[in-house]
């Protein structure tokens, strides 16, 4: 095992990660009081999380319908108004259950 | 949304548990790939409590194990982890104007996507004490993910681990659904995202485009469109 090179791969993964994390604040102290840029900043966790979501979440699980019956728990119970936590399990357990009758009936 | 309760760094803790979860199962993940790949179990630690990031340790660890170059190793993270500028800028506009430079420093270590979104929906500025609290709980899950992970491999059944993929994203969808509900234009944000997202997934060249890089296009057009066509007023940017 070649420790000097992979705890260099290692260095450059975590130096490269964290000046990406904190150069936007050690370069922008002031609030920004641009209306476009603070309107933009307001949409983008939105946009970032819906980007991020979809459509990997098709592809989270074991196939794809376990996926879709995950993903229509979660709209159920977030349009619902429920907490992350009870969201995520839940969805969680819809594609458990899924996968459990999935195999059954394909067997 | 939890209003009038004080940020401190307890609730930081409690609301940073559903991500803990989360990661537990992802870290898990990948201390198994780790290990699978030959590493020992104190590497795959390591580069969790050091990288604390999922994608980008993924693909990092695929380099490390097939002898990617080092700056092969640095671009790919880089442009993996590209999202978290435009995350950390989001956030620190949000953070406590008394927060000083060695916490920002400290603290910006922990910007994770999971991290952003749930402190992204606290009203009002969010001070050091909540945020470390935020981080704090997570972390802790990444690292012992990984450690579980890296010395139990197949400790999970393996329909529980799957089933556990899709949690995180459960997580996505209930933090922007209710939102959407209540404002137009955070839907037409939302749809505008997916739309996109799907389409560099899903056509066939620019699905070669690596996700990070697809998530920040998607974010830049659906926000400055959404920006341009309803500013959001004073009041309501906390939202």
């Amino acid at each position: 095992m070649n420790y000097p090179r992979i705890l260099t791969c290692i260095f450059i993964m975590a130096f490269v990660t964290y000046v990406i994390r904190m150069l936007p604040l050690a370069i922008f102290k002031k609030k920004i009081n641009n209306r476009f840029i603070k309107s933009f900043l307001a949409y983008v966790p939105y946009a970032v999380l819906a980007a991020m979501t979809f459509p990997e979440i098709l592809y989270s699980t074991a196939n794809l319908y376990s996926a879709c019956i995950g993903l229509a728990a979660a709209l159920f119970l977030a349009y619902r108004g429920r907490g992350l936590l009870t969201v995520a399990l839940g969805s969680a357990g819809a594609v458990f259950v899924a996968e459990q009758i999935l195999r059954v009936v394909m067997k | 949304m939890q209003q009038n309760e004080a940020l401190t760094f307890q609730k930081g803790l409690k609301d940073g548990l559903p991500i803990c979860l989360g990661y537990v199962s992802v870290s898990f993940a990948f201390g198994m790939m780790a290990t699978q790949g030959g590493l020992p179990v104190w590497v795959a630690l390591l580069i969790s409590m050091t990288n604390l990031t999922s994608a980008g340790q993924f693909a990092g660890l695929q380099l490390i194990l097939t002898g990617g170059l080092y700056i092969e190793i640095a671009v790919t993270t880089f442009v993996i982890n590209i999202r978290y500028m435009l995350m950390s800028l989001s956030l620190f506009q949000k953070v406590d104007e008394a927060m000083s430079s060695l916490q920002r420093f400290v603290l910006s270590f922990g910007v994770t996507d999971e991290v952003f979104a749930v402190a992204m929906q606290q009203k009002g500025s969010i001070n050091a004490r909540y945020f470390s609290g935020l981080i704090v709980t997570p972390y802790i899950g990444w690292a012992v993910g990984t450690f579980l992970g890296a010395t139990a491999t197949g400790l999970l059944p393996g329909s529980v681990r799957t089933a556990l993929g899709i949690a995180i994203y459960g997580m996505f969808i209930a933090i922007i659904i209710p939102p959407a509900i209540k404002a137009k234009p955070v839907a037409k944000v939302i749809l505008i995202s997916v739309v996109l997202s799907c389409f560099f997934k899903w056509t066939p060249y620019l699905n070669r485009i690596s996700s990070g890089w697809v998530i920040i296009v998607c974010a830049v057009i659906a926000s400055a469109y959404a920006a341009l066509r309803y500013p959001v007023q004073e009041a309501e940017v906390q939202e």
